[in-house]
């Protein structure tokens, strides 16, 4: 009998390793676990041993089972994992293709632009100040040393409503506001970002509106060398740790003295390009001492106080930084442009 | 203005320093040099020649053959093709070998079978404006003087040697718009010397006020006028190097007279103007504001129509010149004119200005006039001219000027500390560093311990305060020299109010969810100004508009957002989506600050969704948008705030639009744009919104509040009305939540069905209805009882029955 057992033994597991999908697989298990098995026959053949045979027979028929189920189990494994590797093959794709676009639209490059300079001022401790772009003659010009009649009010040809009422020509009336406001006490740190208006035929450089971002501090001891110093914060921040600035004397009303800051070309690294107009500078800001008359008008005492203002255009800045050559584009609204400035840089 | 270099070194020595150079030194210092132009750049090998003989070229009507001596060993054979070369000329030759601007070689040629070995030449073809050569020259050769040196070189003669700089002045520095206001500026920067020019009277017996008198009615507009008499002047050609001067310096050279008054212009700022005095018809100079409606022909024969904003200067009777802009052509100095009144005054810049403006009639001189000359100059430069006109012109001063002069300028006198110059710059300057800067510019200095005083010229009108001074020491101590520091002391709080993060928020949401930041013109055309206003209010249009299509200011932004749409639609970018924020603007009446209310709007056409290769296409509808929109109030915590009505409104769809309420207030609109709209821009189907962000923004919205997870299961019953086709699902929504609650926590409409298999008029509308009790679970029976409530007051309140 043992030996017959071990005969089926090695038959079945021969068949388990020949079964070619489950179902075979299965008529194997039921041939030779099931009821009508050589082996159940041989369970049932052991009333016929002797009562000291029995268990050692029971125990040899258990181990066959047990090895032919376990080799079962394991076949039974090896052909499902087969069946679902053959499944998945057939669900193969074409990985190359193209995905699903997200809708995604970005921010005008102007907003980048501002919100970057923002974010700038404001880590160094500065307010984001705005006001009225239809302004008053008064803050305007005359709050800002521009009385009537001025020869400077002809720098800057003002779209007028009336008389007394105007679109703003500068974001510096928010300046004049926000002094005011702060009845003659500081310190006061904004800067104000905005659109202005000016008689311009839109052209290549000209545009008839535009953006402007003034900076402004005032306090009890504001020096030209902190204007000096928060520019060139500012300009290696915003173009590059390598860049270098000068200061240039120039001419404001609301300034004295007046500087504009160039910042050294990166084209040419200082040695002179055509877009430097080969002087390896580039200019980029107009700057200065808060004129004693604009702090008087807005009811500070120019004795104690004094205060630097500075302000840029965000259009030049975009232009010089993504090398856009019209500044038009800003204002056209071409998708193929405005969809050029998602990217995080 | 421009500066001659070689002229400008008559006032102060420029030795070492090159015209690059200075031009560096200058702009660092405060002027911006804009260009420097190499005046014989790309010149080479033009002498002066002398024309022996000239004849008809043999066998061409236009051509001269001319004889030349260039100074060497034989005269040489030039064929000449311009109409005004005569023999006895001294002319400019390129001999062959020459170079000539634009690269322009001289060969030796053969013209109409003549030999011709160079080229005898015009103004222009030495690089020349033509708007500058004197005008019996500008269609012709140069004709030098007979003194011209036979063989030397043309291009010195004629002060081409030179190079000019390019001087951008801001409106302060009008004191540069002279050579010698940029003579006392160089001599600051390189610490030299500042030489006068010469003047050198010898006035003969007869005095100028035997012959003229001056009364000067208008004192405010006319503080001071100083006449002079020259008499028996030969009006002839200035001498050429005044007349090279005056070209380098941009002015068409004319006679010895004019071109004197010019030289003076350019050399003391002050113009002068000179009248022929027998053309005068009186012996009296009145100054005096002109009468409404007189006339006077200007030098230009056009007749102009005074006010009486204007000064004129008239003969005592009528106006013979508007005072510093130009000059009557019935006093006009001529060829044959032989005594002459000049006239040298100090006009005020306002008065100027306005008579100028006008008449649209800027010049050299009225610029001047009109920033403020330096009343100081106004008698040199009268006597210097003088001076000329008796050296260049053969003329005879009159003892004397006749004058009014009530000026009361004087210098001013600035007192600063040195504390205060050093406070103010961040530095540490000592005394005599301050001292010396003031020196240089030849500002008179005293000295109080470190009280420094400061008399300014009249020269420099534009220093009048401490800070002025304090400019001057440090744009020529040097910007690079100043320290750079940050402020200290107090500080504020850098950040952005609530309301600028908000916005933040709206924008970068927005463009999450698909659509392009625009930024679009305020101003626009009259057609557009009120479409899709959210207000009814007047709008605003500017006084003086540079054109229709930009005269008012927008009171809505969608028709901006719909003509960027229709930029890209026609550049075969038709779908598309933008929004922008910004202002628009509504009227308080005149003279007051309208209203600027921050909106935001957006507008969408064409193909929202596409993934051609997986078949998804999705065109934009409306409630593509208002998912946007929903989606916005969600962002801002206010979605229970928000309503949407069906509405109407021009320039959309009627059945396509609905009008946006936050709190119950009306704050916007969103839909379809009509169809005639789109089909005149353009567009495919296209939505747009526009909201009153401020409105939105400035609204309280509470705490964010954490609300717990339920702990026990919902349940859901879903339900299929039939309602008449007008009725909304807002309608029923409502009745649902309000008899549900407070166990109704959800619903949604998942089913929409109109049309076939409906009764006529009626519609299906399916909501998903989700109950929930936070503390326990709900038994069916509790949902049961609730629930029939619900179909009941549906029923009964919008007529809906369960679809079976
Ligand atoms: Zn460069």
């Amino acid at each position: 009998m043992q030996e017959q057992l071990k005969e089926l033994q090695t038959a079945a597991i021969q068949k388990v390793e020949q079964s070619a999908n489950l179902k075979e697989l299965n008529e194997v298990r039921v041939a030779y676990l099931g009821k009508k098995s050589p082996i159940t026959e041989v369970l049932r053949g052991m009333g016929k041993l002797s009562a000291g045979e029995r268990p050692k027979m029971g125990a040899l028929v258990n181990e066959v089972r047990e090895r032919i189920t376990e080799k079962i189990e394991q076949k039974q494994k090896e052909l499902e994992d087969a069946a679902v590797f053959e499944k998945l093959a057939s669900e193969t794709i074409d990985v190359t293709l193209p995905g699903r676009p997200l809708k995604e639209g970005n921010h005008h490059p102007l907003t980048k632009i501002i919100e970057e300079i923002e974010d700038l001022f404001i880590g160094m401790g500065y307010q984001v100040a705005e006001g009225p772009e239809v302004e008053q003659d008064y803050y305007n010009f005359e709050a800002l040393n521009l009385p009537k009649g001025h020869p400077a009010r002809d720098m800057q040809d003002s779209f007028y409503i009336t008389e007394e009422i105007l679109l703003r020509t500068h974001t510096s009336p928010v300046q004049a506001r926000t002094m005011e406001k702060n009845k003659g006490k500081g310190p006061i740190k904004i800067i104000c970002p905005g659109k202005v208006y000016r008689r311009d035929n839109d052209d290549a450089t000209h545009s008839h509106q535009f953006m402007q971002i003034e900076g402004l501090v005032v306090g009890e001891n504001i020096r030209m060398s902190d204007l000096k110093g928060t520019l060139e914060v500012f300009a290696k921040k915003m173009f590059g740790k390598d860049r270098e600035i000068r200061l240039r004397p120039s001419f404001f009303p609301f300034t004295e003295p007046s500087v504009e800051m160039d910042i050294s070309c990166k084209i040419c690294g200082g040695t002179g390009c055509s877009v430097c107009k080969k002087t390896g500078w580039i200019e980029i800001l107009g700057a200065g001492m808060v004129h004693p008359n604009v702090l008087e008008m807005a009811g500070y005492d120019s004795k104690k106080y004094t205060g630097f203002a500075f302000g840029m255009g965000p259009e030049r800045i975009a232009m010089l930084k993504y090398g856009v050559d019209d500044i038009r584009h800003f204002y056209t609204n071409d998708v193929r442009f405005l969809k050029q400035f998602s990217a995080h840089e | 203005m421009f500066v001659s270099y070689k002229w400008l070194q008559e006032y102060v020595d420029l030795s070492g320093v090159t015209a690059e150079e200075l031009a560096q030194k200058v702009t660092k210092s405060g002027i911006e040099v804009e260009g420097v132009e190499v005046l014989n750049e790309g010149i080479m090998g033009v002498v002066i020649g002398y024309i022996l003989e000239r004849e008809q070229h043999p066998n061409a009507d236009k051509l001269s053959k001319c004889l030349v001596d260039i100074g060497g060993e034989q005269p040489i054979q030039i064929i000449c093709g311009a109409k005004n070369v005569a023999k006895g000329q001294k002319v400019a030759v390129a001999t062959v070998g020459a170079v000539l601007p634009g690269n322009f070689k001289i060969k030796k040629a053969k013209l109409r079978g003549e030999e011709s070995n160079g080229m005898i030449c015009s103004l222009q073809e030495l690089g020349m404006e033509g708007k500058i050569i004197p005008k019996e020259y500008s269609e012709g050769i140069f004709v030098f003087p007979a003194d011209a040196p036979v063989g030397t070189d043309a291009i010195e003669l004629l002060n081409r040697d030179d190079a000019v700089l390019e001087l951008g002045l801001t409106p302060n520095r009008a004191d540069c718009l002279s050579m010698l206001g940029v003579a006392y500026e160089v001599a600051a920067i390189l610490n030299r010397e500042v030489k006068l020019p010469q003047i050198d009277l010898n006035p003969a017996q007869e005095k100028a006020s035997d012959y003229i008198k001056i009364n000067v009615e208008a004192k405010e507009d006319n503080p001071l006028y100083v006449a002079k008499v020259i008499k028996n002047v030969k009006i002839g050609p200035s001498p050429l190097w005044m007349q090279t001067r005056l070209m380098s310096a941009g002015i068409r050279p004319h006679n010895n007279v004019v071109d004197i008054t010019n030289y003076i212009l350019l050399e003391y700022g002050q113009p002068l103007h000179a009248f022929d005095y027998d053309r005068l018809g009186s012996k009296e100079i009145l100054v005096r504001r002109a009468k409404e409606g007189e006339t006077i022909q200007t030098l230009d024969d056009v007749n102009r129509t005074l006010t009486s904003d204007h000064l004129v200067i008239t003969n005592g009777d009528e106006p013979v010149a508007i005072a510093g802009v130009m000059g009557g052509a019935n006093s006009e100095v001529t060829s044959d004119t032989t005594t002459v009144l000049l006239e040298s005054a100090y006009f005020n810049g306002g008065t100027v200005r306005k008579a100028s403006k006008d008449h649209g009639l800027r010049s050299e001189a009225s610029a001047r006039f009109e920033k403020g000359v330096d009343p100081n100059r106004v008698r040199p430069a009268g006597d210097r001219a003088a001076y000329l006109m008796a050296k260049y012109a053969n003329g005879e001063v009159l003892e004397g000027s006749v004058e009014v002069d009530t000026l009361t300028i004087q210098p001013s006198v600035v007192s600063i500390t040195l504390e205060k110059i050093n406070r103010v710059l961040g530095m540490n300057l000592s005394v005599n560093e301050v001292k010396d800067i003031f020196d240089r510019l030849q500002f008179e200095v005293s000295l109080d311990q470190e009280r420094i005083t400061v008399t300014v010229p009249t020269r420099r009108g534009d220093i009048t305060i401490e800070e002025d001074l304090i400019e001057e020491v440090a744009r020529l101590y040097g910007y690079d020299n100043i320290p750079k520091t940050l402020p200290i002391g107090s500080t504020t709080p850098g950040k952005l109010s609530d309301y600028q993060k908000k916005r933040r928020v709206v924008r970068r949401y927005l463009e999450g969810a698909g659509l392009y930041q625009a930024t679009t013109y305020s101003l626009t055309s009259e057609d557009k100004v009120s479409q899709y206003a959210l207000e009814d209010r007047e709008p605003i249009r500017l006084a003086m508009p540079m054109s229709e299509d930009r005269s008012m200011l927008r009171q809505s932004i969608v028709p901006q957002l719909l003509e960027a749409l229709k930029y890209n639609s026609a550049r075969k970018n038709d779908s598309l989506g933008v929004y922008e924020t910004g202002a628009v603007f509504l009227s308080n009446g005149q003279d007051v600050q309208p209203d600027e209310e921050e909106h935001v709007a957006a507008a969408i056409t064409g193909i929202w969704h596409s993934h051609l290769w997986q078949g998804e296409k999705k065109s934009v509808d409306f409630f593509v948008l208002k998912g946007i929109v929903e989606g916005l109030f969600n962002k801002l915590g206010f979605t229970e705030k928000v309503a949407y009505v069906q509405a109407k409104m021009d320039g959309m769809h009627p059945g396509r639009t609905a009008e946006i309420q936050f709190a119950g207030e009306r704050i916007g609109f969103i839909g379809q744009i009509h169809p005639s709209v789109q089909k005149e821009l353009d567009l495919k189907e296209t939505f747009a919104f526009e909201l009153k962000l401020k409105t939105v923004l400035e609204a309280e919205n509470g705490p964010l509040q954490y609300v717990a997870i339920p702990r026990f299961p919902s349940m859901t019953r879903d339900i299929a009305l039939v309602v008449d086709i007008e009725t909304v699902s807002s309608q029923l929504k409502e009745i649902i939540f309000t008899t549900g609650a407070p166990l109704l926590k959800e619903v949604t409409v998942f089913d929409l069905y109109e049309g076939e298999h409906m009764e006529e008029g009626k519609k299906s509308i399916a909501f998903s209805l989700n109950y929930l009790d936070p503390e326990r679970t709900l038994t069916d029976e509790e949902v049961t009882k609730v629930h029939e409530k619900v179909l009941e007051a549906l029923k009964d309140k919008a007529g809906a029955v369960l679809r079976g």
